[in-house]
């Protein structure tokens, strides 16, 4: 991977680039909306997304329920703009989270020869559980929660990062200008703050939005199969559970947070591809 | 070849190690206490230490690690907390569903990829190439659950064409078989097929890009000869790569299609479990998830060298 290229983009760059990735404004401007959703939820539903409306239940989709109501009644439309701070809280969580676990253990295996072989092994003892049991059977150990859920997802999206980051510092350790560093005795601390870490974050960003989209949807899944955020707190996954058993009667209730979950998850894809298209040449795209 | 399949199995070992510890570890750290749950609600506190002796549960954390290894090694997954009937049988009585619904998926998905995949490259730039890839980046965005959903309005409940839910086996006919799988298997499918045909096109362009190909050109050829004979042939080993990959993608995906289609397999059996709170149920449905995955894997492996004759030890 050529990432030495990737740290210069100068903001000429950044216009020319967005122009070329019309994928990548969009899916930007997407998460900007879904962003301010989240933050202004209060404000923008018209119920609280728990307060239960029994004569309504089942309500088609129309003017009082924009989303329709579920089988007690309660708004989908609120519940759905509430769902994205979910969304989003597991999203930035797990990123921040594996995404700092698994850069120290890269740096570990890629600089510390003892350490390397060990810490891939069970790196790859992980990668071998599907993500979504390891996840699940974690929090089967410690219970649901909204915290719980991101550490669960996080533990299991860890080796990818770990092994990203590794094989980056291995390339990086033959690169000339950090051979040239070695020999002129810079510190470890400068080298790693100075030469290394700044050529893996490129990719790193690119591996982060995968994880994102990653996370928003497995933390949909386990709450869809009743082991992710408790029924408490309204999440696209536990509003389509709710939604399942009258799927016949009242399909609104699974389509709208399935929608929202399904753009969300398109539009950090979008914006996945485009920042790998503008920060990594090797993927230039053939016109 | 024999070493190099020797090899690559030892590689296995580690690894399902690391999976073996985990999952032992989850049931050891699981909260309650097992002879409580086996000795019921009625039970003294001498039967329960009776249990309790009984199973090894005093034992040290390694010993019971050791042994638990030697149970499963010897086909003895534990018995369910809830139903009381051994692991294995459980997971047996779920198998069918499970292997159908996986490898229809997997027929799905690849039928469906590479071609798409080596088009968009052959028409890299082109409207085509844009429209396979912008299908690709829909289905890998769209999660098997709600396509499942917007599969089951369209053609079961909209058109009345298939049957909305459930499984049918095989023993009693092929046609309800086929019927009842169908949309499982196309919601399950879709979102690998989006991967393999991302990664397929990739490869292939690099490929395309090569002198041997535009010698394969120069000298005649037809175009289906330079794309599938000289192209297709040399990109194999990423595409088979991935499938291998994506075969995880597939495991986590059962477990969502099976409670979306009410299918009675292993997928349902885990979310019953999860439920229930069936921890020896759960361990043992991810162990043997992940030794299909890492076996599905080590066979990738040892294709390479059938694939790709530079892979081929000793030559």
């Amino acid at each position: 991977m050529n990432a030495t290229t990737a740290a210069v983009i100068t903001p000429t760059a950044w216009r020319e680039a967005l122009g070329h990735h019309p994928g990548l404004v969009v899916g930007a401007l997407v998460l900007a909306v879904l962003l301010l959703a989240a933050a202004f939820a209060p404000w923008i539903t018209p119920v609280d997304p728990l307060q239960l409306a029994p004569l309504d239940r089942l309500a088609r989709p129309g003017a009082e329920f924009w989303f329709g109501a579920d089988l007690i009644g309660r708004d989908v439309f609120s519940r759905t703009v509430y769902g994205a701070r979910v969304s989003l809280a597991v999203g930035l969580g797990v990123v921040v989270l594996a995404g700092s676990v698994g850069l120290v253990i890269g740096l570990l295996s890629g600089f510390v020869r003892a350490l390397d072989n060990v810490l891939m092994r069970i790196m790859d003892g992980l990668m071998a559980i599907p993500s979504i049991l390891l996840a699940v059977a974690l929090i089967a150990l410690t219970g649901a929660g909204l915290g719980n859920v991101i550490v669960a997802i996080a533990i299991a999206e860890v080796p990818r990062v770990a092994r990203l980051v590794r094989s980056l510092t291995l390339a990086l350790r033959k690169q000339p200008f950090v051979e040239a560093a070695v020999i002129a005795g810079t510190p470890f601390p400068v080298l790693l703050a100075r030469h290394v870490l700044p050529n893996t974050l490129p990719p790193l960003l690119v591996q982060a939005s995968y994880i994102f989209a990653s996370a928003v949807l497995t933390e949909s899944i386990l709450s869809f199969i009743g082991a992710g955020t408790p029924p408490s707190i309204p999440s696209w996954g536990n509003i389509m559970a709710d939604g399942r058993s009258v799927f016949h009667l009242a399909p609104h209730i699974v389509l709208f947070p399935g929608i929202a979950l399904s753009l969300t998850v398109l539009a950090v894809n979008l914006v996945g591809d485009g920042l790998r298209d503008v920060l990594d040449p090797r993927f230039v795209k053939v016109r | 070849m024999l070493a190099y399949t020797l090899q690559r199995l030892l590689a296995t070992i580690p690894v399902m190690a690391v999976v073996a510890i985990v999952v032992f570890s989850l049931l050891y750290l699981a909260p309650g206490d097992p002879a409580v749950v086996l000795a019921g609600e009625q039970a003294t506190s001498e039967e329960i230490a009776y249990i309790r002796e009984s199973l090894g549960l005093d034992d040290p954390y390694p010993v019971r690690l050791v042994r638990w290894i030697g149970d499963v090694l010897s086909g003895d997954l534990g018995t369910s907390v809830f139903s009381n009937r051994p692991v294995t049988t459980l997971i047996a009585q779920r198998l069918e569903p499970t292997v159908a619904l996986t490898l229809a998926a997997l027929v799905i998905a690849v039928a469906l990829a590479v071609p798409l995949g080596v088009l968009a490259a052959w028409q890299a730039g082109k409207r085509i190439d844009r429209i396979v890839m912008g299908l690709a980046v829909l289905g890998f965005s769209v999660p098997v659950f709600v396509l499942g959903y917007l599969l089951i309005m369209l053609f079961s409940v909209g058109l009345e064409w298939l049957p909305v839910q459930g499984y049918r086996p095989i023993a009693r006919g092929v046609g309800p078989f086929l019927t009842h799988l169908i949309l499982p298997a196309l919601s399950l499918g879709l979102v690998n097929a989006a991967l393999i045909a991302r990664i397929t096109r990739a490869t292939m362009i690099d490929v395309l890009g090569q002198d041997y190909i535009r010698t394969a050109r120069a000298k005649g050829l037809s175009t289906s000869a330079v794309l599938l004979r000289h192209g297709l042939r040399n990109a194999a080993v990423p595409i088979v790569t991935i499938i291998g990959i994506s075969f995880a993608l597939l495991i986590s995906g059962v477990v969502v299609t099976e409670t979306v289609f009410n299918i009675p397999g292993l997928g349902r059996l885990t979310v019953d479990a999860i439920l229930r709170r069936d921890y020896p149920v759960i361990q043992g449905l991810i162990l043997v998830f992940s030794g299909v995955y890492v076996l599905v894997n080590l066979l990738v492996d040892l294709s390479y060298a059938w694939l790709d004759p530079r892979v081929r030890p000793g030559s």
